[in-house]
């Protein structure tokens, strides 16, 4: 069953196309990652899906889909009075005790973090605490935009294998940005290629070879050494 | 005492609305954005009081434009909010202060809260029963859009709405509030006891408990201390306010020295 389709995609900012006709499916329980160089409009098209940016073409998903979503980053205050457990409350009423403490063992967290000032934590521990934020919500698809961003290399490890084990165990479509490809090979069903447009779309073996790798990036190594845009 | 105690009590709800919708701004990070807002309303007054109709009316008037300016700017323009806020905001302050007659100046840009009436003593108090009321039903969804806004929509709340819905209660409060500490002082009404909260809490809800309460210490005791003396109460009413702020941020610094300050 297919949960999402996409076709003709357009988003434009101020006269500059972001993204250019694009075009892909996405079916139900797999993961689907979504690699590119800096600028290539990864978060453009996450954000145009969950329906926060404006965009021509059409978005379509299943009747009934739930998504829960994990924003690339987050501008906070490190004494910003909030704990952890209220930023859970603001959720509403799905959020109770019960829920929290099954999401937060889902993300591997000890309850004792639910005390603790939510900009006091580490980026880690905030990326966890925000996917245990969107799976609380029950959702059917999971959005993620690069999860591994200001995390260390021990943290981008098991923040992946968390994920699958989301996948396996609570059967999510999960739909990410990565930077890693070797996550991509071994996690990853469907591999989407983009820079602005749709470079390659299908099993990483099959699709992602080293020259398809070196067009994408334009052969300078960057996907190697690369740095987080701010 | 019993000429001062009705006063007290609207000041003390006029400082509980105005804390509570201070705690967000300090939040959302819009504290200056909020103390400007405060001067577009004294040319609302001065021209009610040439006309001679209700100055709470010409105030809110003029918020009430204002307000749909601010957000209008914030959504459509690439403009930066700050530069329109410095020079348009000032602006009608001066123009509030060439048009205001000579007399009521002073009472418009320090205040008087003494000096209400009963039935406007009453519409205060509701007035700020209503907004408290209207806070809190939303303080969720609004300390959500401040933490992140694109989460916020993920899960679809309105944002634009939402933060309509909040400069327009904001305007409302500024209104109230300019009775009791006048145009100038506004400002400090809605920022100072939520600033001083952020010192000491850790918890959105103690930290929109301790706004209120440092606000409405701040208000009654100002009052107080203004009658003892017979002094303007809006003054007054800042330094309490300050010395409140000075307090908590020792608290602060004695809580996590300097080493770990970040």
């Amino acid at each position: 069953m297919k949960v999402l389709t996409v076709k003709n995609l357009n988003v434009e900012f101020g006269g500059t196309r972001v993204i250019e006709d694009l075009n892909l499916e996405v079916e139900q329980g797999e993961v689907l990652a979504i690699i590119g160089p800096n600028g290539a409009g990864k978060t453009v098209l996450i954000k145009s899906l969950i329906g926060i940016i404006p965009h021509r073409g059409e978005i379509t998903w299943a009747p009934g889909v739930k998504t829960g979503y994990v924003p690339q980053r987050m501008d906070i205050e490190t004494d910003i009075p909030l704990t952890v457990k209220e930023f859970f409350r603001l959720r509403g009423r799905q959020a109770t005790d019960a829920k929290i403490a099954e999401t937060l063992e889902f993300v591997q967290l000890a309850p004792d973090i639910l005390k603790k000032g939510f900009g006091e934590i580490s980026v880690g521990q905030r990326q966890r605490v925000l996917v245990a934020w969107a799976v609380l919500g029950a959702p059917d698809v999971l959005i993620f935009d690069e999860p591994t961003a200001d995390i260390d290399i021990a943290g981008q490890e098991s923040i992946y294998k968390m994920l699958y084990n989301l996948q396996k165990n609570i059967g999510l479509t999960v739909i990410l940005v990565s930077h890693d490809l070797n996550v991509v090979y071994k996690h990853a069903q469907t591999v989407l290629c983009l820079n602005k447009k749709n470079l390659c779309f299908g099993a990483p073996k099959e699709v992602l070879s080293s020259e398809q790798i070196l067009a994408l990036y334009g052969g300078e190594g960057a996907f190697f050494h690369h740095r987080h845009e701010t | 005492m019993e000429n001062i105690l009705l006063p007290m009590i609207v000041a003390a709800f006029v400082a509980a609305s105005a804390s509570l919708l201070g705690s967000f701004a300090i939040l959302k990070r819009m504290a200056l954005v909020g103390d400007a807002l405060s001067h577009v309303a004294l040319p609302g007054m001065a021209l009610a009081l040439l006309f001679r109709f209700n100055p709470f009316i010409g105030a809110v008037a003029f918020l009430f434009v204002t307000v749909v300016g601010i957000w209008v700017v914030e959504y459509r323009s690439s403009l930066s909010l700050d530069t329109i806020v410095g020079v348009f905001f000032t602006a009608s302050l001066a123009a509030g202060a060439l048009v205001m007659p000579e007399h009521d100046l002073i009472e418009a840009l320090f205040g008087n809260i003494t000096e209400l009436t009963l039935s406007e003593s009453v519409f205060s108090i509701a007035l700020s029963v209503f907004l408290i009321g209207l806070i809190l039903s939303i303080y969720k969804k609004l300390a959500l859009n401040m933490v992140s806004e694109e989460i916020a929509q993920s899960i679809g709340i309105r944002n634009r709405m939402l933060e309509f819905v909040y400069l327009l209660s904001f305007a409302l409060a500024v209104a109230l509030g300019i009775r009791f500490v006048g145009a100038l002082l506004m400002g400090s009404l809605v920022i100072i006891p939520a600033a001083s909260a952020k010192n000491v809490a850790r918890s959105l809800r103690s930290f929109m408990a301790a706004s209120v309460v440092f606000g409405v210490l701040a208000a009654s005791a100002g009052i107080y201390v203004s009658h003892l003396y017979s002094m303007t109460p809006g003054p007054i009413f800042i330094m309490i306010s300050s010395a409140i702020f000075l307090a908590t941020l020792i608290i602060r610094q004695v809580r996590r020295p300097l080493g770990r300050a970040s």
